[in-house]
Formats: structure tokens, sequence, C-alpha cells
């Protein structure tokens, strides 16, 4: 108001002139008070009362509008002036007060409503996938988006299955190197692979043919490391044309993917009644002390053309590879379990580490 | 099978170190590790002759002997071991000798008397793990020659493992050949003169089917000199392979059999009667083994029997009767060649473990029969003397030339890269395969009769690659079409419903798929399990008929471990048997046990119960839930009143329920776990979404609560509810059940909330109250139900 007056310094009419000085130090001392009184009010409603005391119908600075009706012209202007900017003065300290008081009230509601977000969630914490079930379908998506199908097949199978269609006849010493389970006085037998599913896939489709194979395999032999149930995975590619540089492309890709990193590999001859040539897939693994040694992974190879004649599919027109490799074997590299016998145990603590 | 890198070396020696040359083989498809002949070679022991012996003085079981070590005056050395013998050649630790155990040589004084040196026994010298008094040498051996040298221990041992397809690589002259292949360099074969033949016995040989054994040739040596001895250098070479000397005639044929890979076996001449028939074992006959042992034959087991019955088990093992003994003075060699088929699986159904089965089953070179029966007699003549006599050969004697075709184009295809014709030819001929050259760039192979495992032509592309190198096939991407594998939308998966039962705190087990008979039948006593015919304990006899019988296991196992609240599930094929069939029914099956929820701050602890197992196997139903019903039926492992069928479309799918109280006893259990067992084929199908229209009006619920008999099930209310409530009831739920001394006793109170639905219009107030009406109506009409206000 001071700064008002200033800037008006130069009154046209000494009679006003005087007026005004009376009207000037009212109107400072209604502000004053006015500011004191709105920033003791301690709440809304304090506050509320305040604004109607002021600015109410019949409040005090509403009562000084209505003197307006008694002046003329230039002071009638003036005063309208004073009276408009002291309403706006006091409006505007009543609205930052409320504004305070309001941020004041919901401080206060926010700090009465905080909880202990350290806690624990309430609800069940979820469960996980056996180790085995993680690594089978992690294999069996790579190779999904290869282009292979995963296909099942029974677990009591039938030697024609399970060993002659795959060029294990009778007295072969490979069946040897796979003591089998039998059932039903010896007519059947638990499958030793996951081969006979390729089998049974080549007798029901027509090349090419893509598929993936995983199971329960079980063989006669139990001791700290060999399980008489365990799992295969097993791959099947019959077209025309397909060679054994595919089947290292592919191999080599797989193993790479799996394990993430670009694996050196390594292709070595070996044998299998169902495939020629074969070969055993070994990787460079490194030791804890730095060095590294290679690590048979997988066995694989052509298929053979007297499978293919067991089957009914041309050796001439189509060619094709095979695959096959131990899931718990590769769940142990993959994982660190140094263990297999972990895998059947079903301890809790154990398999909860993989969820 | 071991082998001496010096035996081996006599026959093929590439220029390179025996760790580059097992390197090679392993790449060549062998396995194959190589360990030194001895650990530590020992230091200064020489080979001594004891010139004269005396009794110690002082000890009776001492004695002092003087020794000539080659240089000098002899030694006098006070020796304990009871063989030590005026002109007994043996080690000689000199002093300032280290054997390989560390123990150093001085000049020491025993019970008084000098000793300037100490003989060794093999044990000391760490040839063998125990110890018979002192190594006894050859007499023909040089004082004073280091035994080193002597016993030639700077050697090393090539431990050799197989494939079943390469028998032919059972011995030096196999493994020669695979070596000689791979580095391209010549086999140097011993050129011995076979031995002169001046008698002529023969002992007549009988083959009675020669698919079983297509040649057999026999020789009788008479006159041998029954004090001959196993010189050292087949004792070492033998003992290098792991074979123990045991009599001369015997260690020589194990010896050709090392170097050739021809099982031989030697009869005592004297104890065979009449002529030798190769022939199949009929019921009931035994034989005592060279073990000891006498085992019942098998009937069809090949047999070399006598004119009294059988003297051996034909490729396998001979007999305790007409084996040699140190008394033997004329032999009957056999060298034969048995067919694998004919033989395999007979040494293990007898538990008998012998070189000779481990290659017959393997195969051995038809045409090899012969020459090793030469090589043998030579060594007999060399070692034991005698006379020889004719050999005679019954079977066939002439194998007939195998030719496999071999194309280039083939190969190529197969592999993917092209090896250049030139060089194919020089691989394979590497093998000793000659290869002739036709038309269409093809060749006509012929193969070696030791190589009984190459017959088609995929095998020689096996070996041309593998010699080639299969690291140098450069691995291919291919272009091909790729499509994308069948998944009908409307099958679910069961890794979905694993997925689900993850999600609710479910953790997967993988059990046993045998299981214990006793456990089977408790849990599943109406089921026909499938009985492993050969099982590995008989707590793993049966194939599990249901999954509840590796869960229940597990669950004792964490109980044992502390884990107190479980959810275990499992998804697995069970067995049963069909008739003559076996029927396969993958599952998936739960266990749950203990608190309802686990244990937290925000909720009360209360055990888990049915309806809380309910809502976990309602998840693995998916979108057809409306097309299951719970029928409470009763199960043989099952609490009566706690247990329900779940069917689809009215077909049994599986089962939910609290373990029987029966059964908790029978299987002396803690307490009774929730179980549920589900059939996947039951599951599978799903259902393709079908979008329906979108009501644009609202709904409006109205809430009923009727008191009936407990008896009266949930799920009649819900059914009656239903058909009773019109096209305009969209939706019926329990939300309340009240027992209480309001509703009188075996009473309930069941408060239902209706939901009322239209497509096309607002439904009126006097529509709902009407639907609602007729549902009230219909529950007491139906099922005596009384309407509480």
């Amino acid at each position: 108001m001071v700064a008002l007056d200033k800037g008006n310094g130069v009154a046209p009419f000494p009679f006003l002139f005087a007026q005004n000085i009376v009207m000037t130090q009212e109107f400072d001392a209604l502000l004053d008070q006015a500011r004191r009184d709105v920033t003791a009010a301690a709440d809304a409603r304090a506050l509320d009362a305040l604004r109607v005391e002021l600015l109410g119908k019949k409040g005090r600075i509403t009562e000084l509008l209505k003197r307006l009706g008694t002046l003329q012209g230039e002071e009638r202007k003036a005063y309208g002036e004073r009276v408009n900017t002291l309403k706006e003065a006091v409006a505007a300290a009543i609205e930052s007060r409320a504004a305070a008081l309001a941020e004041q009230e919901l401080h206060a509601r926010l700090q009465s409503e905080a909880i202990d977000v350290t806690l624990p969630g309430r609800g069940e914490p979820t469960g996980g996938l056996h180790p085995i079930t993680r690594t089978i379908q992690r294999i069996c998506n790579l190779f999904g988006e290869l282009g292979f199908e995963t296909v099942e097949g029974p677990e009591v199978e039938d030697d024609f299955h399970n060993f002659n269609a795959l060029n294990i006849p009778e007295a072969h010493p490979a069946r040897a190197m796979q003591d089998t389970f039998y059932v039903m006085n010896g007519a059947r037998l638990l499958r030793t692979h996951t081969s006979p599913v390729q089998i049974r896939t080549m007798q029901a489709r027509k090349p090419p043919i893509r598929i993936i194979c995983p199971g329960r395999v079980y063989r006669c032999d139990s001791d700290r490391t060999h399980s008489p149930m365990f799992h295969q995975v097993e791959g099947l590619y019959v077209a025309e044309r397909v060679t054994f540089a595919d089947l290292k492309y592919d191999l080599h890709t797989f193993l790479s993917r799996f394990f993430e990193r670009d694996v050196e590999a390594l292709f070595r001859p070996s044998y299998f009644p169902f495939v020629e040539p074969g070969a055993d897939v070994h990787m460079r693994w490194a030791q804890a002390d730095g060095s590294s040694r290679w690590l048979e992974l997988l066995g694989c190879g052509m298929v053979h053309p007297k499978v293919f004649e067991a089957v009914g599919i041309d050796p001439e027109r189509y060619t094709g590879y095979a695959f096959g490799m131990g899931v718990e074997r590769m769940a142990m590299l993959r994982y660190g379990v140094d263990d297999l016998r972990l895998f059947f145990n079903n301890d809790l603590r154990f398999l909860e580490q993989f969820k | 099978m071991k082998l001496s890198e010096n035996w081996l070396r006599e026959w093929v020696n590439p220029q390179a170190t025996i760790h580059e040359i097992a390197e090679r083989l392993v790449m060549g498809g062998l396995e194959l590790e190589i360990e030194p002949a001895v650990d530590t070679l020992p230091q200064g022991v020489v080979v001594g002759r004891i010139v004269a012996a005396e009794k110690h003085p002082q000890a009776d079981r001492l004695q002092v002997c003087r020794v000539d070590v080659g240089s000098g005056e002899p030694l006098q050395i006070v020796c304990g071991a009871p063989n030590a013998r005026v002109g007994l050649h043996a080690p000689c630790a000199t002093v300032g000798a280290v054997l390989p155990g560390g123990m150093q040589i001085g000049h020491a004084k025993l019970r008084g008397v000098e000793s300037s040196g100490m003989l060794c026994s093999a044990k000391e010298l760490a040839l063998s793990d125990k110890s018979e008094g002192l190594l006894e040498l050859d007499a023909t051996s040089k004082p004073g020659q280091p035994i080193t040298d002597y016993l030639n221990l700077q050697d090393h041992i090539l431990n050799l493992e197989i494939t079943p397809n390469r028998g032919d690589c059972l011995s030096v002259l196999g493994l020669a050949r695979d070596i000689s292949a791979l580095y391209g360099v010549n086999i140097k074969r011993p050129n011995l003169p076979p031995a002169i033949v001046v008698g002529h016995q023969q002992v007549k040989v009988e083959i009675d089917d020669l698919a079983t054994c297509t040649s057999y040739a026999g020789r009788v040596i008479s006159k041998l000199n029954p004090k001959a001895r196993t010189p050292d250098w087949m004792r070492e070479r033998l003992r290098r392979s792991g074979i123990r000397s045991i009599h001369p005639l015997v260690d020589i044929t194990n010896y050709v059999m090392l170097e050739l890979g021809q099982p031989l076996h030697a009869f005592d001449r004297a104890r065979l009667l009449g002529s030798v028939r190769v022939r199949r074992a009929r019921s009931g006959e035994t034989l005592k083994m060279l073990t000891g042992d006498t085992i019942e034959l098998h009937r069809g087991e090949l047999l070399i029997t006598d004119d009294n019955g059988p003297l051996a088990l034909a490729g396998v093992m001979g007999g305790f009767d007409s084996g040699v003994t140190e008394s033997t003075t004329t032999v009957f060699l056999e060298s034969a060649c048995f067919a694998p088929a004919a033989v395999s699986g007979t040494a293990r159904r007898h538990k008998l473990t012998s070189d000779a089965a481990y290659r017959f089953e393997r195969g051995v070179d038809p045409a090899l029969q012969r020459s090793a029966l030469e090589r043998a007699t030579q060594l007999v003549v060399e070692i034991c003397g005698g006379e020889v006599h004719p050999i005679t050969q019954v079977g066939r004697t002439q194998t007939e030339p195998i030719t496999v075709r071999l194309r280039h184009a083939r190969l190529v295809q197969l592999l993917g890269h092209e090896i250049p014709a030139r060089e194919v030819e020089a691989l394979l001929g590497r093998l000793g395969i000659t290869m002739r050259n036709e038309i269409g760039d093809s060749w006509v192979c012929r193969i070696p009769s030791h190589r009984y495992d190459l017959r088609l032509e995929a095998d020689l592309i096996e070996e041309a690659a593998r010699l080639y190198g299969y690291d140098r096939i450069p691995a291919k991407p291919y272009l091909a079409a790729l499509a994308p594998a069948r998944a009908p939308e409307s099958q679910r998966s069961l890794s979905s419903l694993r997925d689900t039962l993850v999600a609710r705190g479910w953790q997967e087990a993988v059990s046993l798929a045998f299981v214990d008979p006793r456990l089977q039948t408790v849990l599943d006593p109406q089921a026909s399990p499938v009985p492993v015919d050969n099982p590995i304990a008989d707590t793993q006899s049966v194939m599990r008929t249901t999954l509840w019988s590796g869960l229940i296991p597990a669950w004792t196992y964490n109980r044992q471990r502390q884990a107190e609240r479980l959810r275990l599930f499992e998804v697995g094929v069970c067995f049963a048997l069909a008739g003559t069939e076996v029927v396969e029914t993958t599952r998936i099956a739960g266990l749950a046990a203990g608190a309802a929820a686990t244990e937290q701050w925000g909720k009360k602890d209360r055990p888990a119960d049915f309806y809380d197992l309910k809502a976990d196997v309602a998840a693995l139903l998916g979108a057809a839930a409306e097309e299951y019903r719970f029928e409470a039926a009763p199960h043989p492992a099952l609490h009566p009143g706690r247990s329900a069928r779940i069917l689809r479309n009215g077909t049994p799918a599986g089962w939910i329920g609290e373990l029987h109280p029966q059964t908790v006893r029978a299987l002396d259990l803690p307490l009774a776990p929730l179980l549920f067992e589900l059939d996947w084929p039951a599951l599978r199908a799903g259902r393709l979404p079908r979008a329906q229209a979108l009501s644009e009006f609202p709904s409006a619920r109205r809430d009923i609560a009727v008191v009936v008999a407990e008896t009266v099930e949930a799920q009649t209310l819900l059914d009656c509810a239903r058909r009773a409530g019109g096209n305009v009831l969209q939706k019926v739920l329990v939300f309340d059940i009240y027992r209480g001394e309001a509703v009188g006793k075996a009473c309930k109170s069941v408060a239902l909330g209706l939901i009322f639905n239209d497509y096309s219009r607002t439904l009126t107030v006097e529509e709902i109250d009407a639907a609602t009406t007729s549902v009230t109506e219909a529950l007491a009409r139906e099922v005596g139900a009384q309407i509480r206000q």
C-alpha cells in the first residue's frame, strides 16, 4: 500500500489527499490485522470463519465496499480501486494459507497411512520346474528355432523299434553296451534310448522329417554315475541332400546357443550301429585350474542305410543325420551339478535352486 | 586291452611320440590312454646271479649269498627270500641303487654279516602288487645288465577301448594296421618260417554247423619239455597287458592272441578221447570250467566236445579237465573262428569274463586261424621244444572275397564335402582295400578279411572320412525349406500345465518309474502293474501305475529334512497291463501337505484342505472348466468322504482327495497328504477361443440363502438353480455356507448369488424377481430347500 501511495504521490486535489491519508492508514491496519489473523488460523475451519468475517456478506471489507455508494467521480474511482486492492490482498492471504493448511493436512494423513514396505508380500511364492524339464525345454526350444518339431513316443518298446530297426541285431555287442530292462517275460522292454521314436516317425511320415525326441530312457545300471532311468534328447533330420557338413553346423550352432558362447567342438569318429559315418562330439571345457579338456557331449552320425531300409525310406534318394545327448549331463554341465543322484532324490533344497 | 608300446613299435614305427600317436588314434575313432610301464624306473639294479649261498650263522631264515653282478668280485648279500638258491638269476640292487619306492641301498650289516646290496622281488621293482620271493629271471640273462634294459622297462602301456565294430583293433597287428593307415607308414611283419612238421599225429575235427564255426585249425605238438619256463620277454609283455604268466603253453596262446588277435586254446592231448567236435549243448549237460566252477550249460550253447562229452565252452573258456598242467607233454592247440552270433551272450550268461569271448563277440579275422596256429607253433617249439605234427583244418579254408561298390558322388553327397577321388583311393588303399575303377566315377573295393565291419558303401565313406579327418570337413549352414512345426492351437501343452502349477507355488519332481510293489499295491490295489523281468532291486521291481508312488516317498524324504509344507507335482508316464499289452498313460499328479499358505505374517496358519487343492486342480482344467465335474466317489487309497472323481464330459479324467487313514497307517506316514492325479489325454483338448458378443445392458444380482440337508451337494443346488433360472440367469455362485443352531442339525445354509443379464435389453425388476422366484421354487421342489429370509 505504501508503494501504491508513492506511485500516486501527486494528488490532483488537496481535499482528497487529506482524506486519502486517513483511509490509507485504516486500510493498512486492516490488512496487517487480517494477515496476522490468517497466519494464526490453525485449521481450515478457523480460516473459513475468518474469510466470512472479512470477505463474507457482512464482512468488514464488504462493509468498506458499501461505502462506495456515498462517493462520486474521481473520489469514488480512487476509493474503489483501493478497497479492491485490499480485498484482493486479503483473499490472496487466505488462499495461500488455505493451500498451506491443505498441504499440512495431506502430509499428516500420508504420514498416518504409512506402512512398512519391507514386510514381505502376502500370498504364495511360485514353485519351479525340475532342472531336467527345464533343460529339455531349452534344448527343444533351441532346435525348435532350427525347424525341429518335438515328438514323443512310448517308453515300453519292442525289440524291433528299440534294436532291430536301428541295426542292432540280436547278437550285436552294442546290445551289451545297453543293458536292457525287460517286461512281459521278455516280450517287451523299457526303451534304452529315444531312438525308437525316430523309427516310429520315419514309419509314419515321409521325408522331409525334422524332429527332436525328448524322453525318459532306461538302462540296467545303477551307481554313482548311472541312474537306471535317465533322460535323452535325440534329433533326426531326413531329406534329400542332408550332409555331414549340415550335421556339424547344426550341432555346433546348438552347442554355442546352449552354452551361450562360441564353443570349440570336436567331431571324432565313433560307432553307433544306426549311423555311418558316426561321430562323438566333444567340447573344450575350461577347468578350475585354468587348463581345459575335451568333454564328450553327444553322439551323432549319418543315418545308416539299414535303418532307412527297416522303415521303408529309399536310402538312395534320402540322406539324414541323427544325434543324441543325455539331458542329465547337459544339465550338470550347464548348472554345475556334480552328483547325478540329485536329479532323482526330489530334495526340495536342490529343486528350489532352479526356480 | 592293454599293449606295450615297444611291442607295437616292433610292428609299426611312425616318427612320432607315443602321445602323438595316441592323439591320432583317438581322432581316428579309437579310445585309449597312455600310461608308463612302471611309474618309476629302478636305478642301479642289475641282473645278478647267485653263485654261492650259505646259511646265515645267526639267523635260520637268512642266507648269505654271493652274487655275480658281471664285474669285479661277487657281492656278499644277505637274503631272506625262500627261493634264493645257487644258480638263480634275479635282480640285484647294488650299493647306491634307488628302488621305485624311494628306498636307497647302502652297505648294511644284517645280524652281524656284511651285506652289499639287495636281491629284489617283483614288488620291490614295482612290477607287481604282491611278491612271491625273488623275481626269477631267465638263466640266459647276463649278470651286470641293467634291469631296466633287460626287462625293457622304458616303455608305455596303451590302454585301449574299442567300439564294438572295431574288434579288428584288439591286437598288436590290428592296432599297427590302423596306425599304418593313419600315418601312411608300412607295417613290419616279423618274417618267421613255419615250423617243420616231423610227426603225423592228428586229431579228427568235426563241425556240426559251419554257421557257428567257420573254420577250425588244430595241431598236435608232442614231446614237450614239461620243465620249460616262459621267457622273461614274454612274461613282461603279458604283464603289461595285464595277463599273469600261468604255464608256458597258456602264455603262448595268450601272447599270440595279443599279437595277432586270434584266441587259441591249448588242450592236454592225453585228456582228449576220440575226435573233437564243435556242437551245440544239449539240455542237462555240465562242464567244470578252468576256474574250478561247474556250470550248467544252456541248450544251444556252442561247445567243443570229445567222445566223452564237453571239453570247453567254445570261444569263451576251456574246461578244467582238458586243460594243460605241469605234466603235459603233448598239446592239442585249437585255433578256430566262432561266429559272433554263436558265442555272444554265453560269457555274460555264466558271469565269465574272458579275452577270447570279448574278441569272438566282436569278430575275429576269418582268415587268420592257420597263420596264428603257425605262429603259436613256432613259439612252442622255441620255448618248450617238441615235435610238430600236421595241421588239421576243417571249415572254410578260403574266405570269399568281399567287394563293395563306392561312388564318389555319393561320398560327396553324404559328407557335404568333396574329398578328391585320388585322395579317397590313397586313404582306403592304406587300409589294405584294393580299388578297381569303374565307369561313372565309382570303384569296386575289395575288403581285406580282417575288416569284417566294412560291408556297405556308407562304411567305406566313414573310413575315408575318418582317415581324412572329421575336423577337415567344414560345417555348412544349409538352405532348406523351414516349415514351422505343426502346433494345433486347440491342443493344450504339458508345459503350459506345468507353468500353471509352478505359478501357483508347486515344485516339479522327477521320480524313477520303477517302484516298490508293496507301495504300489496299497495305493492302487486294482491296477495290474507291469513287473520288470530283471529289476535292479526288489523295491524297484514294478512299473508305476500311479505317480503317487513316486510323490509319497519324495514327500517323506523331504519331511525328514524339515520341509513341513510342500507342494510337489510330477508329469510322467504310468504303465498298466491290459491283457498282453502295456498301456502307457501320461499323467500329471500332485501332493500337497502342510499349511494352506506358506508361513507369513498376514495370514492365519491353517492346514491345507481339499478345497485348497481343488482350486489348484481347477486352474489346471483351463478354459473348458465347465466340461469338468467333481463327483464324490470312493477310491481305494483315498478318504471315502473326502475324495472325488474328476470327469470331463462324463469321461473319467482323474482323482482328487485326501489319503485314506488306513493307507496312511499302512504306509506308516505321519499324516494324510492331499493328492490329485489327472490323465493328460483327458486334459489335452483345449478349445480355440470363439469371441462372444458383449451385453451392453446392466446386470442385476439377487442373493438368496437356502437351508438344505448336509447331504445335498453344492453341485446339485447350482445345477438346479441354473436350470430354473432360464436364459437370463448368467451366473450362479456359492458365496457362503453357514451351519449353526439357526438352521438346525444336519442342515446347512447355502448362500447363492444369482446374476441376471440379457443381451438385448435391460431386465425389469419384475422379470428379475420372477426368475429368482422360479429358482427358489425349483430348489424347494427338487432338493427340499427352505428359503431363509
